[in-house]
């Protein structure tokens, strides 16, 4: 960086920031190993970056909660709450947050099996002791995904 | 991410983390992490540019090989671009109005048009577009000695407020500078260091600090690293 206008540094901010805030940390690392080749897997997204159709509720200040959308869907909004990263470049290409028409893409080309009829988003709400994600939420999501089929998540932040 | 990762690795659902914080993510540790030094707000790190992003795509799935967690770097970084874009902003028109009230109204046209191309808009949250002109007479009036709780704020929510201005921006301008795509975080410098309604935001947030408005009501109107 060659001036120290403020705008100028928000990423660095943000990263110096969290690496210092308290993170939950797991006794032990659950591990799912596929039992298939990736080509035969179907895939769905999980992103944090609070994405949702017009007509779903909005993620509200310090929601735990999440919205699914259609593997069609392309009329997302970002609802996020936090100033602190870019939003441009959503507006430019949502593949750069939600890479669905590049997993469409994998599909089209055998790499992997199949897109997930359905994706999710999060708001990126992590509570200190991160309790409604781990005990309701996420497993919430979790189940959903199971009744999909889904083999693989690929996951996203912001 | 990582929390939610370990959620549904115990689930039975196989995860890949995409982590644009490498210290959190380790920290947090779930399975299969690829961190990516990209902007934030871009974890693929390049719109528009789908071989880059099948690049990341890639190596993340790649993880899935693995018989044990994993913890790979991406090994190109992206920087962020912090110029400020090059967005020409209309010309006065009302000189009798506060000049981000008479900047936004001057908007309104590229900000409808880009709604019309793109079917969807993040304004909203608090206010209607075309409060957005309101709202800032409101701001403007608090950066310039008003007390908040004498002038009332359309919408209310300051940092919903302030959300609906910088996306109201952000489409118009995205709309007005065409192919010329900013970079991570020229929108922000452009926002804050060139428009009125930016730096009106910015005013205003120092004169609610200096006013002791409580602190949720002022800090997150903007990035907590500016003042």
């Amino acid at each position: 960086m060659t001036d120290n206008r403020s705008a100028t540094r928000g990423d660095d901010a943000m990263r110096a920031l969290a690496s210092t805030m308290d993170a939950p940390e797991f006794s032990s690392t659950s591990f799912t190993k596929l039992n298939k080749p990736l080509s035969e897997c179907r895939v769905a997204i999980v992103t944090s970056a609070s994405l949702h159709r017009p007509d779903q509720d909005r993620f509200a200040q310090g929601d735990t909660g999440f919205r699914a959308f259609d593997r069609d869907d392309r009329n997302l909004i970002m609802g996020h709450w936090s100033p602190n990263f870019d939003h441009s470049g959503f507006q430019l290409d949502l593949n750069v947050v939600y890479p669905i028409d590049r997993l469409q893409e994998l599909a089209n080309d055998g790499v992997i099996g199949e897109v997930a009829p359905r994706h999710f988003a999060f708001a990126g709400n992590q509570p200190d002791t991160v309790s409604e994600i781990r005990l309701d939420t996420g497993p919430q999501c979790a189940a959903q995904l199971n009744a999909d089929a889904v083999d693989v998540v690929l996951l996203t932040p912001v | 991410m990582s929390t939610l990762a370990h959620v549904f690795e115990a689930a039975g659902i196989a995860t890949v983390v995409l982590a644009s914080m490498a210290d959190v993510a380790k920290k947090v540790g779930p399975p299969r992490v690829l961190a990516c030094e990209f902007p934030l707000g871009r974890p693929l790190g390049k719109p528009g540019d789908a071989e880059f992003q099948h690049q990341v795509l890639r190596q993340a799935f790649d993880l899935l090989e693995a018989d044990e967690p994993i913890f790979e770097n991406f090994p190109e970084v992206v920087e962020s671009d912090e110029m400020p874009m090059a967005c020409a902003l209309p010309p006065r028109d009302d000189p009798d109005a506060p000049p981000a009230v008479d900047e936004s109204r001057g908007l309104i046209s590229a900000y409808r048009r880009a709604v019309e191309r793109k079917g969807v808009t993040a304004v909203g949250r608090a206010i209607e577009p075309e409060q957005i002109p309101a709202a800032l007479d409101t701001l403007h009036q608090w950066a310039n000695g008003a007390a908040w709780k004498d002038v009332a704020l359309p919408g209310k929510n300051t940092v919903a407020v302030c959300h609906d201005i910088r996306a109201y921006y952000l489409e118009a301008a995205l709309e007005l500078v065409g192919d010329l795509a900013p970079g991570s975080r020229s929108f922000d410098a452009w926002f804050y260091e060139v428009t009125e309604a930016g730096k009106t935001i910015l005013e205003a947030r120092r004169a609610l600090k200096a006013q002791e408005a409580p602190f949720p009501f002022w800090f997150y109107m903007v990035a907590g690293h500016l003042e």
